[in-house]
């Protein structure tokens, strides 16, 4: 699109927007948010950038294609499960290191399950939208 | 009058009332771009209720909601458009 008020806004909004994503992933689990949200937010400001300076700008964000994202998330989100089972635990009880880091909040293999969610719906949405755009030429 | 029963009462007819308006151009607008246009307000307008509820019953979880609403609204806008450019480089050709 050749609209340089809408290429400097995205420009503007893909950090701001990727903070935002990770702030809500972070705020997830007992508020509301979590890895679903924060990925559809993360996606959106890719998606952003897609529209106002073409494909392959989006595209050079990602060292390789965006469907690697799928089975990164998906066994990260699976090491979080299978992590409780050396403790003697069910599989996916939620482990919670016991002081909070700073910022972060605390830590505890939900975090890592959400992270996996994010890095799907990412990998998932980017995808679909790309693979689309492609085709409708 | 508190402030509750000024959201309550006067701000939020307010904001229902141009919502109907809005609706009655979105069914009747003779173009494409005025449809857009129309379910965008609809949506700022949605946005503007959503900051109200957050304010009435105080949960600023709402806002999020809002803010990400707004958001979803600007990408419906931009991809309309960018079809309706795509459309009309279509019929020039």
């Amino acid at each position: 699109m050749k609209s340089t008020i809408f290429k400097v806004a995205a420009n503007y909004l893909l950090p701001l927007l990727l903070l935002f994503s990770v702030f809500v992933l972070l705020r997830g689990h007992y508020e509301s948010g979590g890895g679903f949200v924060g990925g559809l937010i993360a996606s959106i400001a890719f998606v952003l950038h897609f529209f106002a300076y073409g494909l392959e700008s989006a595209r050079s964000f990602f060292r390789f294609s965006t469907a690697t994202l799928i089975p990164i998330g998906l066994s990260i989100s699976l090491f979080s499960g299978i992590l409780p089972m050396f403790a003697g635990k069910p599989f996916m009880t939620s482990l919670w290191f016991k002081k909070p880091v700073a910022i972060i909040g605390s830590v505890g293999t939900p975090l890592f399950f959400d992270i996996g969610v994010y890095l799907i719906v990412v990998g998932v949405t980017l995808t679909i939208l790309f693979t689309i755009s492609e085709n409708v030429k | 009058m508190d402030l509750n029963s000024y959201l309550l009462f006067v701000v939020m007819p307010i904001l229902c009332f141009s919502l109907i308006l809005t609706f009655i151009r979105f069914m009747r607008g003779p173009t494409t771009a005025d449809r857009v246009i129309a379910l965008d307000l609809i949506i700022t307008t949605g946005v503007g209720i959503i900051a109200l509820f957050s304010i009435i019953y105080n949960h600023p979880a709402f806002l999020d909601v809002a803010m990400i609403l707004a958001l979803i609204a600007f990408l419906g806008t931009i991809a309309f458009s960018y079809y309706l450019i795509q459309e009309q480089n279509k019929r020039k050709k």
